[in-house]
């Protein structure tokens, strides 16, 4: 059976809005990549429609979809940004 | 490698680099930069409009993720000294509920000549609209509201900024 972990996946913006909540708890298989993080989050039945634009940070740095993720990795998905 | 630490070695040069809750103010942040050899002091202050795209804009609502935000902004600004050579760059946003004419971004530049001192700023700008994790809700006078669309950051930043500061030149 594959081993998996859980983490906590902070959202922002329009994101926080449409699910209700800041966090949303993700499961992953142990090794998993932002890429998998990206396929269970569009799973979601409020999110998932709004990612597809959006980039993901891991340790407050954005990272690409090979990246790996670990227990206790600060994650968080990132709408498109408006500064200024 | 988190946190405020990683951000500041590098360029030697002063950074300011902060998102508040708390009023903006150029002529403020640039008494805070520079000395008696910065002949040329820049700042920049961005405001809220009261109308996009024909609707009239009420209020203005930013949304962030303050921890990275103030690890972007600092990062974005050491990039501008490395880049430009000025003395020092200060870069503020504020966040919250904010009405037209205030005061939403400030960004300052202290150097010993003009030019670079204008290109950093404008570098500090171009790069936070690009990759600061900031998100903005427009409030019209109808009653109704939406996010903005804005830009996806890439991964890793700016592509070759940190890992070959030799390209700075």
């Amino acid at each position: 059976m594959t081993r998996t972990f859980r983490l906590p996946v902070l959202l922002f913006g329009r994101h926080r809005e449409v699910a209700g909540t800041p966090v949303v708890e993700v499961e992953l298989a142990v090794g998993g990549t932002v890429s998998d993080l990206r396929a269970a989050l569009a799973l979601h039945e409020d999110l998932g429609a709004h990612l597809e634009k959006a980039a993901v940070a891991v340790n407050r740095r954005y990272e690409s979809d090979e990246a790996h993720l670990t227990e206790g990795d600060e994650v968080a998905v990132i709408p498109p940004v408006a500064g200024g | 490698m988190k946190g405020h630490s990683a951000r500041t070695d590098g360029p030697t040069g002063v950074v300011v680099a902060q998102v508040t809750e708390e009023e903006l103010s150029g002529s403020e942040l640039l008494g805070r930069l520079g000395g008696a050899a910065d002949g040329a002091v820049v700042v920049f202050e961005g405001r809220v409009r009261d109308h996009n795209e024909g609707r009239i804009v009420v209020c203005l609502h930013y949304d962030t993720y303050r921890e990275m935000a103030e690890d972007v902004l600092r990062q974005i600004a050491s990039e501008a000294i490395e880049r430009t050579g000025v003395t020092a760059i200060g870069a503020l946003h504020r966040v919250g509920s904010l009405a037209p004419p205030a005061v939403s971004l400030v960004v300052a530049a202290a150097a010993g000549h003009r030019r670079p001192a204008f290109e950093a700023c404008s570098y500090v700008i171009e790069e936070l609209k690009r990759r600061l994790p900031l998100w903005k809700r427009e409030e019209y006078a109808d009653g109704t509201s939406r996010w903005l669309e804005g830009h996806t950051p890439a991964a890793g930043g700016r592509q070759g900024s940190r890992q070959r500061p030799e390209d700075a030149e």
